[in-house]
C-alpha cells in the first residue's frame, strides 16, 4: 500500500499544495485515507500527521474509514424532504440492513446525508459511487439495492435511459435531465463553438476588451454582484509572475443548480470565457473548481479542454498571438459549501481546509499561491463571451437600469416546473411564479438559505424598521404584497436559488429548521460568532416551536441575528437569514407558538416535571402556585 | 520619505507606520482594541472576532485591516462593545469553564475579558457539552472543554522543519484543535512551556507543576486587561 500512495503522491511531485488531489486519488483507489496512510503522506509531504488530517477532516467527502463497497450520499436539501426523503431515507436503511451515518455489517452499503448536491429540479436525489440517482421513490431504491445485492452493475440499475442532451454523453451517461424550460440569448446555441475566440478576439485589444464588459455593466452572477469588468481591470494592473482565472463552479447553495446545466450543455461557452478573462488580464493558469457533486461530468469536460488544446485555443501562443499561453486544469472539491467563497477556494486549491481568508487582501491582489487571481462564476464568464461577440448596446437592452442583461433562475419546490428559466433581470415574482406553474403559493425562498423567505400574508415590514439597516441578505423569504418586488441587484439579489412553498408546508418546523442544519454543518468553524451563534438561535427557535417560547425570545432571535454579521465571510453574515427573513416576514407563525405572548420566561413547567413521579407513586400533587 | 500616516479611531487622530495593522496602530498611540486570537508576531487571523471594529461604517477586523490614511474608525462604542461582550459570552456558554479549579485563573484572557464587559450571566443558555481531555503527551494536557479555537498554539508551536504540532480536526460546531500524536509525545520542556503561555486559557497545561504562582497573585488579578495600552 505504501508504494502506491508514494506513486501517487510522486504523480503530483510530493507537492503539498496539490493534498486535494493526492487525497482524491487515493480515495479513487480505496476510498478512505486511514491512518497509516496519513503517516505515509505526512512524512512524503514534510507535514505533521494532523496538519494532514486537518485537511482530510474538513471535507465531507474525505474520511478515514471504510464507507462501504456501495456509498450512498442522500441529497437532504429541503425540497428533497419536500418530495418525501424521509420515505427513501428509511427504505435505504430497510433495504441496505443499516441506519445512516454508517456502514451495514457485510460493508456493501454506507449510508450518508448530504448538503444540496444541485439535484432540486429532480430530487430526491443521491450519489452512489460518483453516480447521481434522481427521483428517487421507495419502490426504486427497493430495486436498486436488490439489484446491488444480486451483483449487477451500478450503470444496469441506472432506472431510465440516460437524461437529455449531453446528459447522454458517452462520457458523461448520466440520468441527470437538464430541465431547460426558457431560454434567451445564454441558454442559446445560435454560435459556433470557438468562433467568437477565433474570430472576434484578436479584433479587440486586451484593454478593449475589459472596455466593453466595463460598458455593459456585467455584474458577477456568483452572488455578490462585483462589476465584472472592474475586477478584470484591476487584476491587469497588478503585477505577479503569473495570474490566474479561476472559475467558480461550487455552486453549493441549496437550490441553485443552473452551472450543472451550463457545464452540461455549454461547456464550451464557459472555457471560452475563461480565456477571454486570460486574454483581457494577461493571465496564464486557468483553473475550473468543480464541486465534487459533478465530478460525473468531470471526463466530459477535459474532453472539451482536450479538444480545445487540439484547436491551439490553449495552450502555447493561443490563436497564434505572441505570449498569450494559457492552459485550464480542472480541480474537483470535496464537498463544502464553504469552498464556493472565493478565498476558501483557493485555500482550497492550495490543498488546505477550506477556510476564508481575512480581506483585504482580495484575491485580485493576492489570490492562489500568493499570485493576482481573478474569480468568476461560471454564468459571468458565459456571459462574457456573449458580450464579446454582440457587443456592450446589445447587452443593456437586456433588464433594469442597475441589472442589466438575463439571469439563470433556478426554480424548485412547490411548482409544476422546476428547472431552469432565463429570465431578464427586472422579473418580478409573479411572473416567476405564473411561468414555473405554481399555485397556493405560501412563501419563496429568494437566494437560497442565504437569501430571504417572502410570502404571501405578509406584513410590509421591509425597510421600515431599525432591523431592516442590519439586514443585508444576499437572498432571502418572501409574501403575496411583495410579489411585484423585481429580481435585480437594488430589490431582490439573487445568485438564481428560487424555491417555492405551498401552502400545506410548515415554514419555520420544515423550512428554516433544514436551511439553520445547513448553516451549522457547513460553517468552516474558525469565527467564534459563525461557528456557534447559528446553533444557539436554532436551540431558541427549538424552543419557541416546542410551545415553551415568550415573547423576549423573539427579540433575542433578532438581536442575536445582528451579532453574527460580524462574521468573516459571506457564509456567517447570513447565517440567520433563516431566522431573521421569516421573523420579518412572516411574524405571526412565530407569535403563534409563544406561550400567549407573555414576557415571563416559564421554560420550567413544574406541573409537567412531576407528571411521571405522580404516575408511578399514583398519587397526585397539589399546586398552590396557580 | 514620508513613511507615517494618519487616521482616526473614534475622532481621535492616530499617527501610524505604514504597513502596520489597525490595532498596533491603535497600540502605539494608547488607544486599546481588545484582541483575543491576535498574536504578536505571528500573522493575524480574524478567528475570534473580538477587534471588531467599523472602519466607514462597515465591519471590519482591526487586527487584519492595515491602517490606511483618512480612515474613521469607530472602536470605543456602545453598540461594539456589546457585540465584544456577546462574543465572550458565547465562548463561555458553548465550553465549559469552570475558573475556580482552572489552573489559567488570573492569567486568563477570557475570564479577564468577563470581568473587563462586567459579564454576569450569560445572554445565551448553557451547553455544557461534552468534550474530551487528551493527555497522551507526557509534557501537556490538551482540554477541549476550554479551546476557543483562536489558533495561537497551531500558529506558533512549530518543530524545526515547520511543521505544526497542532491543527485544527474537522468543521463548524464540530470544530476541535488537536495535538499531533507524533509530535505531541517529543515535546521538549521549553516548547510544551511555550505551548501554555501562548494559550490565552487553560486549554494547553503545562503536566506536574501547578499553580506555583497563587490565584490572587496573577497577572489579571491585579490589573485589568488592556489596561497595559489604555492611556
Ligand atoms: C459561503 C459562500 C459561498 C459561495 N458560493 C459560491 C458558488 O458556489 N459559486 C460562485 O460562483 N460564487 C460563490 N460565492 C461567491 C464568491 O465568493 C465570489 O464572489 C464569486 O465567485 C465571484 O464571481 P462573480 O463575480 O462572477 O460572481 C460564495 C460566497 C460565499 C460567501
Ligand atoms: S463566517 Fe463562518 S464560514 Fe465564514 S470564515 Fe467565519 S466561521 Fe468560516
Amino acid at each position: 500500500m505504501k508504494e502506491k500512495i508514494m506513486q501517487i503522491v510522486t504523480k503530483y511531485d510530493a507537492d503539498r499544495t496539490r493534498l486535494m488531489d493526492i487525497l482524491l486519488d487515493i480515495h479513487d483507489m480505496q476510498g478512505y485515507v486511514d491512518d497509516e496512510n496519513i503517516e505515509v503522506l505526512a512524512e512524503a509531504l514534510g507535514m505533521s500527521e494532523a496538519e494532514v488530517n486537518e485537511t482530510i477532516s474538513f471535507y465531507h467527502f474525505f474520511t478515514k474509514t471504510p464507507r462501504g463497497k456501495f456509498t450512498v450520499y442522500l441529497n437532504n436539501s429541503i425540497t428533497a424532504v419536500l418530495r418525501g426523503r424521509d420515505a427513501v431515507k428509511s427504505a435505504f436503511e430497510v433495504a441496505c440492513g443499516t441506519k445512516f451515518g454508517a456502514v451495514s455489517e457485510d460493508g456493501l452499503f454506507g449510508l450518508f446525508d448530504t448538503s444540496c448536491i444541485g439535484m432540486n429540479d429532480q430530487g430526491p436525489a443521491a450519489i452512489i459511487n460518483d453516480r447521481i440517482f434522481t427521483n428517487l421513490t421507495v419502490y426504486r431504491v427497493k430495486e436498486l439495492i436488490k439489484g446491488l445485492k444480486e451483483g449487477k452493475k451500478l450503470n444496469e440499475l441506472v432506472y431510465e435511459s440516460n437524461g437529455d442532451g449531453n446528459n447522454a454523453d458517452k462520457d458523461m451517461q448520466s440520468m441527470v435531465q437538464n430541465n431547460i424550460r426558457k431560454g434567451m440569448f445564454l441558454l442559446n446555441k445560435d454560435y459556433n463553438k470557438y468562433e467568437i475566440l477565433k474570430e472576434d478576439l484578436s479584433k479587440h485589444s486586451p484593454e478593449e476588451i475589459i472596455q466593453i464588459i466595463e460598458d455593459s455593466n456585467l455584474r458577477g452572477r456568483g452572488g455578490a454582484g462585483f462589476p465584472t469588468g472592474l475586477k478584470w481591470r484591476f487584476g491587469r494592473r497588478v503585477d505577479g509572475e503569473h495570474r490566474i482565472i479561476i472559475c467558480n463552479a461550487d455552486e453549493g447553495e441549496p437550490g441553485t443548480f443552473k452551472d450543472r446545466v451550463m457545464l452540461t450543455e455549454y461547456p464550451d461557452l464557459v472555457f471560452e470565457g475563461m480565456v477571454v478573462a486570460a486574454y483581457a488580464t494577461g493571465a496564464d493558469i486557468g483553473l475550473l473548481y468543480l464541486r465534487y457533486e459533478y465530478k460525473y461530468m468531470l471526463k466530459f469536460l477535459n474532453r472539451v479542454l482536450d479538444e480545445m488544446r487540439e484547436h491551439n485555443l490553449l495552450g502555447n501562443k493561443i490563436l497564434g498571438i505572441k505570449d498569450f499561453d494559457f492552459d485550464i486544469r480542472i480541480q474537483l472539491g470535496a464537498g463544502a459549501y464553504v469552498c464556493g467563497e472565493e478565498s476558501a477556494l483557493i485555500e482550497s486549491l492550495e490543498g488546505k481546509r477550506g477556510e476564508p481568508r481575512d480581506k483585504p487582501p482580495f484575491p485580485v491582489e493576492r489570490g492562489y499561491l500568493g499570485y493576482p487571481t481573478i474569480v468568476n462564476n461560471v454564468e459571468t464568464l458565459a456571459s462574457a463571451v456573449k458580450i464579446v461577440k454582440y457587443g456592450a448596446e446589445w447587452y443593456k437592452g437586456f433588464g433594469t437600469k442597475d441589472s442589466l442583461g438575463t439571469k439563470l433562475l433556478s426554480v424548485s419546490g412547490d411548482c409544476r416546473f422546476p428547472g431552469i428559466y432565463e429570465v431578464e433581470w427586472g422579473t418580478s415574482i409573479r411572473e416567476v411564479i405564473e411561468m414555473c406553474g405554481a399555485d397556493d403559493v405560501q412563501a419563496i425562498q429568494v437566494g437560497g438559505p442565504s437569501g430571504v423567505l417572502i410570502g404571501v400574508k405578509d406584513v410590509d415590514n421591509l425597510g421600515a424598521t431599525d432591523l431592516m439597516k442590519w439586514y443585508k441578505p444576499s437572498g432571502m423569504m418572501v409574501a403575496q404584497k411583495i410579489y411585484d418586488r423585481k429580481l435585480s441587484y437594488s430589490d431582490l439579489p439573487t445568485g438564481g436559488s428560487i424555491i417555492i412553498f405551498n401552502n400545506s408546508r410548515d415554514l419555520l418546523r420544515e423550512v428554516v429548521m433544514n436551511f439553520m442544519d445547513f448553516f451549522i454543518e457547513e460553517s468552516c468553524g474558525s469565527c467564534s460568532t459563525c461557528r456557534n451563534l447559528p446553533f444557539v438561535m436554532k436551540q431558541k427557535l427549538e424552543k419557541i416551536l416546542d410551545g415553551h417560547g415568550v415573547r423576549q425570545d423573539i427579540d433575542d432571535l433578532l438581536n442575536w441575528g445582528k451579532i453574527i454579521k460580524v462574521s468573516r465571510c459571506g457564509l456567517g453574515q447570513t447565517a440567520a437569514n433563516p431566522i431573521l427573513s421569516s421573523i420579518l416576514n412572516f411574524r405571526g407563525l412565530y407569535e403563534k407558538d409563544v406561550k400567549a405572548m407573555t414576557d415571563f420566561d416559564n421554560i420550567f413547567d413544574i406541573e409537567k416535571s412531576v407528571d411521571a413521579a405522580n404516575k408511578y407513586l399514583g398519587r397526585k400533587t397539589e399546586f398552590h402556585h396557580n | 520619505m514620508n513613511d507615517t500616516i494618519k487616521f482616526k479611531i473614534d475622532s481621535q487622530e492616530i499617527v501610524a507606520k505604514k504597513g502596520q495593522t489597525i490595532v498596533e496602530a491603535a497600540k502605539d498611540n494608547g488607544v486599546y482594541i481588545p484582541t483575543l486570537c491576535n498574536f504578536e508576531g505571528v500573522k493575524p487571523k480574524g478567528c475570534c472576532r473580538m477587534c471588531t471594529i467599523k472602519v466607514n461604517n462597515r465591519f471590519m477586523t482591526a487586527c487584519t485591516t492595515p491602517a490606511a490614511a483618512g480612515m474613521e474608525v469607530e472602536n470605543d462604542s456602545a453598540e461594539l462593545n456589546d457585540i465584544r461582550k456577546s462574543i465572550i459570552e458565547l465562548l463561555f456558554v458553548t465550553g465549559n469553564h469552570f475558573c475556580p479549579s482552572c489552573e489559567k485563573s488570573g492569567n486568563c484572557e477570557l475570564q479577564a475579558f468577563g470581568y473587563r464587559y462586567q459579564m454576569m450571566v450569560p445572554r445565551f443558555p448553557y451547553n455544557f457539552p461534552q468534550k474530551g481531555i487528551d493527555a497522551s503527551s507526557p509534557k501537556i494536557i490538551k482540554d477541549q472543554n476550554r479551546c476557543i479555537m483562536c489558533k495561537r498554539c497551531i500558529k506558533t508551536i512549530k518543530d524545526e522543519e515547520g511543521r505544526n504540532y497542532f491543527a485544527f480536526q474537522n468543521r463548524g460546531s464540530e470544530l476541535a484543535v488537536v495535538l499531533d500524536k507524533k509530535l505531541g509525545k517529543e515535546m521538549t520542556d521549553e516548547l510544551a512551556k511555550l505551548a501554555m503561555e501562548n494559550c490565552p486559557v487553560g486549554s494547553i497545561i503545562y503536566k506536574e507543576i501547578g499553580f506555583e504562582k497563587p490565584i490572587g497573585t496573577r497577572k489579571y488579578d491585579k490589573q485589568p486587561i488592556g489596561s497595559e495600552i489604555e492611556v
